[in-house]
């Protein structure tokens, strides 16, 4: 450290030269290359989230054309082939390139200015994150777009997406799809469980970390060991079909089951990456609408960790009509029900949050209350599913499709608009319209019941999943109009939230550093905050630090360097001030190592010596990536 | 559990308006489906009542009276109640985990029911799956007494029957809603699906699990017979077809043997002994055509016949060029396989 | 949106013009048109001497390219028995199919025609038996067996025993017309 330490530092500075010094510090570079090589987790975290967005619009695309498929019993808008293929990019997209992605992306952009740093921990492997993940949802839907998409469902179960019935390259662009954005929420897991455990600010221990944060925390972790069974698993698809092992192959001493497994086992805990974020997202809002700190805070963290872990010890309920042994389901639905106390203990306590507070009626309040009621309805099916001999009768029937929809788009959706409306003003600097929020959510909270509803019945009613149509004579006609008139006005509501999202750019009310008055420190800094995220790193000694007397935080640090990069490491537990630490520059590496990444994914759908031909140029953007440059950063 | 079932009914009633009926999936047809039936109605009226509860808790929290801004800071807000609500949220909690406590041990218990209902004396049936219809094989009595259908399982009533399930190809599901539950088909294991069925009648069922483009025309029929009806319907069936009767359907079974037909299909009886595709020997006397997607009828075996893609696309039963003289006879020669 | 994508984009696009024919699923061949179908002519007196002659056709090109249609050929050639005479390729009875030799050529519109009229000492015609787009799948097919079909539209291993490696594991043999003529 003894060279830092002849830096410029912030101590004796005043506001304005701070700004000014901090600025040129951290600011990216103008131009194209200053474009591709910024490494700032709110520039980096905005794409995330548009491109995440952009990946829903197709998904939400993918859906309306088949709900105008399944409208009339026996229609012919889309045939049997680009029917398989709709929906196996629509679940695919739903689930790799829109959900798990999103809720990444918040994590990005929202960690660092809750715990209260200047730049997320490995920001170059962020960006790179980033890249590949973009490279692997552009390569899938471009494959779609030249009749190439998916078409063994988004869960792929062999043998139908294996060598003999899924010819072409169809299934092999699914797989190393998965490995890409596999390979980018892992990247993002680590950043974001270093910037959680390394750089808080002083003061906030582990009960000030704000629940949104320790949601992502807990997510993080769940990334990393449910990853590795779905990529692990694509990856033997492919040396199935591409190579030739026989991971899969009955006739050989593989097993078809082996997949469903290794996939469930990633499979579930992808339900709860996906669903604790956006509970994290209803911590967040909730007290800032019920002027009211969480109720329960110890509760729900730990609710959340005892999430994190029960999440893989369900994924046996996916397979109940397998064929498996009757005791090992029975554990299973044992674990199933477990599961849903922790997810009880949160609501009851954000329900007891509402009881205690008064609340103010504002757009995300609204979206999380139709949480509360769309999520429950949802885990109370789920329960249902859970028990063997009912899961005989509804599994891979509507009664599902209707199931998780409510679990997801009422869990994590709905809480994601909220969030939306929410930490809108704090990334543009400008409130979302409030008029044009309360008709997005009337519309969408009764179009997706109306939408979503019918389907338990269907499901009861003897329909099936991914089926392309359906006799007149099976009696379903009536309700799946029902559902796909219901679904489009659903998918409307979504346009509304873009349209809001757009105007509200330009021509939104200016919001100001903290427009909700909420408590939590990403508050504390300007909407839209600067490169640097603090001038001065604050101290805490509370969960709402906002919420003191003088709506400021209890303390600021002063020491850390201007004139470079630098970060306040704190310790894991307490936060305390721990050591300065350098944080990497802008670097167009991250992107070229992406692209050489990518270009061996994709190689690889095609040979197998790709990865050989990859390793070159993989270790040449690897090398310049790290290339010692007497930066601080090096040190 | 009886008032609430009957509640809940009433309920899923009124969403049922215009429609004729219960949902096939609650309308059991045998002791299995029956306890499961019971069981979704048990779980079901619990569930409705903890989601109305959680709503009515929802509901009164915001509209619970609250006394003036008293200016205090927000972090101090509400915590002269907060030891109740603590009170009140630890005992939700503990009768959350009460609760399912009793639909688990509920779901073992039936569970346990379902397992105890399989008799000794079984009759096992073969089914295997193939993309997009189902082999039935009948092989409990020796080679004289074996026999193979398709897409049409005949059961007596109050019989226990074990279907031993297999897959040719790819995974499917074993679904007839109103037999209860469904049953995967994998290949390279054999699953098993026991039931009894008690009234006789038509029960329809179709492949749960996608299989592929025709997933959703893989239709399957369950006919339960009284015991002596069925005993007619399996001797009649393991008799070889008959020999074509008159000049037009003499005509079609030459066309028959001399076309693609044969390359696939068996006719029991005749030269045509394809091992690929349904078994032929009765087909008149089924049901339904192409997995039960079309019904047994002249024009819909015509149809079915003349551009199968048509009917199924990405089926694998190709199209025949047969000009109308050949289509006409071999429709009048399949029609007299009864 | 920003140019390295859009360079990762244009060769996506390149090989996807490539994957639009290999991915193509076709259940219904249209109705065959006059001449679409080639023309495949072997010499009358000694068809050892002259490779046979067959006019490159589109009907041909488009089965030969599809990974769909080479997969439903390998289903067929199970289904149809072929493998009763040919064994996987490596030839029993019938002649081998997976190496360089043909005696009736080695053009996919060559192999429709074989199957189609049958050749003496031993293979039977299949004209009327097996449908016109079968025995285009099944000649597609035989063809991918020598690796004569683009490499990601030819066939990867069965869910079953597999003798050797799959079809897509194969080096390309050229095809040699004629029996004469040995293995260069």
């Amino acid at each position: 450290m003894s060279s830092s330490d002849e830096g410029l530092r912030d101590t004796g500075l005043d506001s304005v030269r701070l700004h000014d010094w901090l600025s040129r510090t951290w600011d990216h570079k103008r131009g194209l290359v200053g474009w591709f090589s910024t490494v700032d987790h709110k520039v980096i975290g905005r794409r995330y989230i548009i491109t995440a967005l952009f990946f829903l619009a197709l998904g939400g695309l993918a859906a309306a054309i088949m709900r105008l498929q399944l409208a009339r019993p026996e229609n012919t808008i889309v045939g049997p082939d680009l029917y398989n293929q709709l929906f196996s990019m629509h679940g695919t997209t739903m689930m790799f390139l829109f959900a798990v992605p999103v809720m990444e992306a918040f994590a990005i952009y929202l960690v660092p200015l809750m715990v209260g740093t200047r730049a997320i921990a490995f920001p170059r492997l962020n960006a790179f994150s980033y890249y590949v993940f973009l490279m692997g949802g552009l390569m899938m839907w471009i494959a779609f777009a030249f009749n190439t998409g998916a078409e063994a469902g988004w869960f792929s179960y062999v043998p139908l997406a294996g060598p003999e019935f899924s010819p072409g390259k169809r299934t092999d662009f699914w797989a190393q799809m998965i490995t890409f954005t596999e390979v980018a929420a892992l990247s993002v897991a680590v950043v974001v469980i270093v910037t959680v455990f390394k750089q808080r600010a002083p003061g906030m221990t582990l009960n000030r970390i704000p629940l949104f944060v320790w949601s992502e925390l807990v997510t993080s972790f769940v990334v990393l060991f449910a990853m590795p069974a779905v990529m692990m698993a694509s990856t033997m698809l492919i040396l199935d079909r591409l190579v030739g092992t026989h991971f899969f192959n009955p006739a050989e001493g593989g097993d078809a089951l082996l997949w469903q497994h290794l996939f469930w086992f990633f499979g579930h805990p992808e339900v709860y990456i996906i669903f604790l974020p956006a509970t994290g997202m209803v911590s967040a809002i909730l007290p800032a609408f019920t002027r009211c700190p969480v109720f329960g805070y110890t509760a729900i963290v730990l609710s959340l960790i005892a999430t994190g872990f029960l999440a893989f010890g369900l994924w046996v309920h996916h397979m109940f009509v397998a064929g498996l042994p009757q005791l090992g389901s029975s554990f299973f639905t044992a674990s199933s029900m477990v599961i849903a106390i922790p997810s009880g203990i949160q609501i009851f306590c954000w329900i007891a949050t509402l009881w205690l507070g008064s609340p103010v009626y504002r757009t995300p309040l609204l979206f999380v209350l139709g949480f509360i009621v769309i999520f429950v309805l949802g885990g109370l099916t789920g329960v249902m599913a859970a028990a063997v001999p009912i899961d005989a009768q509804i599994h891979d029937s509507y009664f599902i499709v209707a199931h998780f929809h409510y679990v997801l788009v009422g869990g994590a959706v709905f809480p994601l608009v909220g969030a939306i409306y929410y930490w809108y003003p704090k990334a543009t600097g400008r409130m979302m319209s409030e008029r044009l929020g309360r008709w997005h959510f009337a519309l969408a909270f009764i179009t997706f019941n109306a939408a979503f509803f019918p389907m338990h019945i269907l499901g009861l009613a003897g329909m099936p999943r991914r089926v392309y149509t359906y006799p007149a004579e099976a009696g379903w006609s009536a309700m799946n109009l029902v559902v796909s008139l219901a679904s489009l006005a659903f998918a409307f509501s979504f346009v509304l939230l873009a349209w809001n999202m757009m105007r509200s750019l330009r021509h939104g009310t200016p919001a100001g550093p903290n427009p909700w008055t909420a408590g939590t420190l990403e508050w504390a800094t300007p909407s839209p905050p600067p490169p640097y995220n603090f001038a001065r790193i604050p101290v805490i000694d509370n969960v709402e630090p906002l919420w003191r007397g003088n709506g400021s935080p209890a303390g600021e640090v002063s020491g850390l360097r201007v004139d470079a990069r630098e970060l306040l490491v704190t310790t894991l537990t307490e936060a305390m001030p721990d050591l300065r630490e350098p944080s990497p520059a802008d670097s167009i590496w991250p992107l070229l190592a992406a692209v050489a990444v990518g270009a061996t994914f994709f190689g690889s759908i095609f040979t197998p010596w790709a990865v050989i031909w990859g390793l070159g140029p993989v270790a040449v953007t690897l090398i310049g990536w790290f290339w010692p440059k007497g930066a601080p950063e090096d040190e | 559990m009886r008032t609430g079932s009957r509640l809940s009914a009433a309920i899923l009633a009124l969403f049922l308006a215009g429609c004729t009926g219960l949902p096939a999936g609650l309308d059991p047809a045998g002791p299995a489906a029956e306890m499961i039936t019971g069981l979704f109605w048990w779980f079901t009226a619990i569930c409705t009542a903890v989601w109305a509860l959680v709503v009515l808790g929802l509901g009164a929290s915001l509209l619970r009276a609250r006394p003036a801004d008293d200016g205090a800071s927000p972090l101090d807000r509400g915590s002269a109640r907060r030891i109740s609500a603590t009170r009140v949220v630890t005992a939700l909690v503990g009768a959350t985990a009460l609760v399912l406590v009793a639909l688990t041990i509920s779901a073992f218990i039936t569970g346990r029911g379902l397992a105890q209902l399989r008799g000794e004396q079984v009759r096992t049936i073969e089914i295997t799956g193939h993309q997009w219809w189902w082999e039935v094989r009948y092989s409990d009595g020796g080679p004289a007494e074996t026999l193979a259908t398709a897409n049409e399982i005949h059961v007596p009533v109050g019989e226990a029957v074990r279907l031993s399930l297999r897959s040719n190809d790819v995974i499917h599901s074993f679904w007839i809603p109103r037999i209860g539950g469904k049953q995967d088909l994998v290949p390279g294991q054999v699953n098993h699906l026991d039931f009894t069925i008690d009234k006789p009648g038509i029960y329809r069922g179709q492949c749960a699990e996608f299989c592929g483009f025709q997933h959703a025309h893989m239709g399957l029929v369950l006919v339960a017979h009284p015991r002596d009806e069925f005993e007619r319907w399996f001797s009649s069936q393991l008799k070889p077809a008959q020999a074509p009767r008159g000049a037009e359907a003499r005509a079609g079974q030459q066309a028959f043997l001399s076309r693609s037909c044969v390359m696939c299909h068996t006719v029991r009886g005749t030269p045509a002994g394809g091992k690929i595709a349904p078994d032929l020997t009765h087909i008149a006397s089924r049901s339904g055509v192409a997995a039960n997607t079309l019904p047994m009828t002249r024009g819909a075996l015509a149809a079915w016949i003349a551009d199968p893609q048509a009917v199924k696309p990405g089926a694998h039963m190709p199209r025949t060029e047969l000009d109308s003289d050949e289509l006409n006879s071999i429709l009048a020669y399949l029609e007299q396989l009864k | 949106m920003c140019s390295p994508c859009h360079k990762v984009a244009g060769l996506v696009l390149l090989l996807a013009i490539a994957g639009c024919e290999r991915e193509e699923r076709e259940f219904q061949s249209p109705p065959p048109q006059s001449g679409d179908a080639g023309a495949a002519v072997l010499s009358t007196l000694s068809p050892g001497s002259s490779a046979p002659q067959a006019t490159p056709s589109p009907t041909g090109r488009k089965y030969n390219q599809n990974a769909y249609h080479i997969s439903e050929g390998k289903r067929w050639f199970r289904w149809f028995n072929c493998n009763g005479c040919h064994a996987n390729g490596g030839g029993g009875s019938g002649p081998a199919l997976m190496d360089e030799k043909w005696i009736y050529g080695g053009s996919i519109e060559h192999i429709a025609a074989t199957i189609r009229q049958g050749r003496p000492n031993g293979m039977p015609s299949f004209d009327g038996k097996i449908p016109e787009q079968q025995i285009w799948q099944l000649a597609a097919y035989v063809r991918s067996m020598s690796g004569n079909a683009p490499k990601p539209a030819r066939p990867s291993r069965n869910d079953a025993l597999n003798p050797g490696p799959a079809e897509q594991q194969r080096d390309p043999l050229p095809t040699v017309g004629g029996a004469a003529q040995g293995p260069r």
